[in-house]
């Protein structure tokens, strides 16, 4: 095996990553099941080498207020959380996508509501795609797969991010952030230079420019609707330019599982499960869960039969899969919930029962 | 011998009437103008402008920084 | 007595006192008299006579002054309600040799942004936070505040402040200046002269300590809200005087060691 591969857990493998991104800070509480991220930063220390500052909060509201802060003053920003606590944040995040900043924002999801488990779910489907706080608004989601992907999404996170002066939410859940597996890092990339921040960020007002205001209110309400429809044209051009998406096995596929995260790995060994059985399965696996792929998930209508969308969780991801398809071919949804991961057997018999009978 | 002389200009436009500088005036040169700017206060201006001795007081005491200080010193005349 | 025309005193070269340029022209919203123009005012007249405007950064709160950034002319961020501290704490250590200032009203700095501003202190943040306690929410209409002292009527307290009722009235600089991390507590006012002149010296402290990396810098200022309290400013102020001062003593509360 290549020697630039080391074995690590998702949780650390997104610290290190973070770090190799050229991120400026680190903000965080600690909750379980992603308690490994401030640990990895904090002894890994690197204050020391980039200069990257790690913090460990009061709480997650502070976390998420520190984000903006940073973000506001154009510094690259990151926290990492899991449900109870990005729920928290949620006003937070509402105010930084109103302050059109750019942050990125870990979810390792466990399962719900409330307390709920330590166990990992995908019942923050809605929260993460819908906007989650008050009003409109959408983050840009990825969905990790694999302790890779979790490393690989945090330059690409941070890029997006800024990009789109958007919040960017790594949707991954208790698995992931838990397994280990092999990994290998990109290069660590230089943070910003002072004089690389960009021009909107509170710096310091310097004679040549008018000073930088960095918020979310406009009490004139045609300004605020103006300002809306600006956020409107942003997630259009993210639908256009951010779809990102997996096909296995779909090209002759009768019938495709969708799924995301811990659910799509589960569903590749479905497939194979399946057509050992004789029935053509594919698996259609998300990537971008907002911009979420529908037209692509549309196309395979001309030749797919029915889809089974397949979640931990009571059925979410499942009703974007129904507006993608229009209504041309049945949709349904398998989930389990509470922290409870399916089989891939579980699954193959859930298609044979909902789509062939017998 | 040399005496000091003071004087404001009120921002009329700006003033929104709360009379601190009035009652902040040790000297009592301020009171509050009979007519009201366009936002409809009845604005500060010198009503004893004789007594002022550029304290800055007024100034001071202003919250919306309307009020501009001067001062001077003022050669006193012999009477003969 | 010279007979001195008006005119004649009244010339560039005499100048005593004039709006500072790091105050901008437009007309701030704060009803008549209110304190926070005044110590908007002199926040901005500190930053120009340090010479600091290009490296200062504040951070405006949610309430009556939740539109500071309109008025003084540095880098501003708006804060979500009592979070100004975490956005202040990120931002101070992001880029260490800025100027970071928070401002601050009762409801958010000692209710709702409480854990905010007792973490921030207590970790020794590197910043100055300003806190204009006047004992009401008066941009939300005049209800009862965290510092709201007993027997003051607000719009939620019609009968009076009761205590036993609505806890007491909450001693946030007495309780900032116990903690470890905070450098320079301090409480002043601006309704008389000499007040705004003290408070300027404070303010002016607090920003300079930051080139110490000592810690927080508190500046508390008891002020009065007019429209809230239901007065004329001048009845406001001497209310203050009556009221508000014996509860809030003014002065130094925290002083830097020599």
């Amino acid at each position: 095996m290549d020697e630039d591969f080391v074995l690590m857990k998702g949780n650390e493998a997104l610290a290190e990553a973070a770090i190799r991104s050229g991120a400026d800070g680190y903000f965080g509480y600690p909750i379980t099941p992603q308690s490994e991220v401030m640990e990895y930063l904090t002894a890994a220390k690197p204050w020391e080498h980039t200069g990257m500052v790690v913090l460990q909060a009061e709480s997650e509201v502070a976390a998420i207020n520190m984000l903006y802060g940073g973000a506001g003053a154009g510094k690259r920003v990151m926290t990492s959380s899991s449900s109870p606590g990005i729920s928290l944040m949620q006003e937070g995040i509402s105010y930084i996508a109103g302050a059109e900043l750019p942050v990125v924002i870990v979810n390792v999801v466990r399962g719900g509501p409330g307390l709920g488990t330590i166990q990992p779910s995908q019942s923050d489907y809605f929260q993460a795609t819908k906007g989650g706080g008050h009003g409109d608004y959408h983050l840009l989601v990825l969905a990790p797969a694999s302790v890779q992907e979790m490393a690989d999404f945090m330059p690409l996170a941070f890029d997006l991010a800024f990009k789109y002066r958007n919040p960017v939410m790594v949707l991954s859940d208790g698995a992931i952030g838990q397994m280990m597996e092999k990994v290998k890092f990109q290069p660590q990339r230089p943070r910003m230079t002072d004089d690389e921040l960009p021009g909107w960020a509170t710096t310091g007002k310097k004679p040549d420019r008018e000073r930088n205001i960095i918020t979310s209110l406009d009490l004139d309400p045609y300004r605020q609707e103006r300002f809306n429809q600006k956020l409107v044209e942003k997630y259009r051009k993210m639908k256009e330019e951010e779809v990102r998406y997996e096909m296995f096995q779909c090209e002759d596929a009768e019938y495709v599982f969708v799924a995301y995260g811990t659910s799509s790995r589960i569903c590749q060994k479905s497939v194979q499960l399946a057509r050992e059985r004789g029935i053509k399965a594919g698996l259609f696996r998300p990537i971008s869960l907002f911009p979420f792929p529908e037209n692509e998930i549309e196309a395979l209508t001309s030749h797919v039969k029915g889809m089974l969308s397949v979640e931990m969780s009571a059925g979410q991801m499942v009703e974007d899969v129904r507006l993608s398809v229009h209504g041309k071919i049945p949709v349904e949804h398998y989930g389990r919930m509470g922290g409870v991961i399916p089989t891939p057997e579980e699954i193959v018999d859930v298609l044979i029962q909902k789509f062939i009978g017998g | 011998m040399a005496k000091v002389k003071g004087a404001i200009v009120v921002d009329t436009e700006r003033c929104k009437g709360c009379e601190l500088c009035v009652i902040s005036c040790p000297t009592h040169v301020i009171a509050m103008s009979k007519k009201v700017n366009s936002k409809g206060y009845h604005y500060a201006y010198m009503e004893n402008p004789d007594a002022c001795n550029g304290c800055t007081n007024c100034a001071i005491v202003c919250p919306d920084g309307v009020i501009t200080v001067y001062r001077m010193k003022v050669e006193e005349k012999t009477e003969v | 007595m010279a007979d001195i025309n008006l005119m004649d005193i009244i010339k560039e070269k005499n100048v005593v006192y004039k709006k500072t340029k790091v105050l901008t022209d437009k007309v701030m919203h704060y009803c008549p008299g209110c304190g926070h123009s005044t110590t908007h005012r002199i926040i901005a007249e500190v930053i120009e006579e340090m010479g600091i405007q290009d490296k200062t950064i504040g951070i405006a709160p949610v309430g009556c002054s939740v539109f500071m950034y309109d008025y003084i002319d540095v880098d501003t961020q708006e804060a979500a309600h009592g979070r100004a501290p975490a956005l202040a704490t990120a931002i101070k250590r992001l880029l260490p040799d800025r100027y970071v200032f928070t401002y601050q009203g009762d409801g958010d700095l000692a209710a709702i942004g409480t854990a905010e501003t007792i973490h921030a202190c207590n970790r020794g943040e590197n910043i100055t936070m300003i806190f204009i306690n006047n004992g009401i929410y008066g941009m939300t209409g005049g209800q009862m505040a965290p510092t709201s002292i007993e027997g003051m009527r607000t719009s939620t307290t019609p009968y009076g402040r009761d205590a036993h009722l609505m806890g007491h009235p909450i001693k946030m600089t007495e309780l900032v200046a116990q903690l470890p991390g905070t450098y320079y507590v301090t409480r002043q006012a601006v309704h008389t002269p000499n007040l705004v002149r003290k408070t300027k010296k404070a303010i002016r402290k607090a920003f300079e300590y930051q080139a110490l990396n000592r810690g927080v810098s508190f500046v508390e200022v008891v002020s009065n809200c007019n429209s809230g309290w239901k007065m004329s400013p001048v009845q406001a102020v001497k209310w203050l005087d009556e009221n508000m001062l014996p509860f809030y003593p003014l002065g130094d509360i925290k002083v830097p060691e020599k």
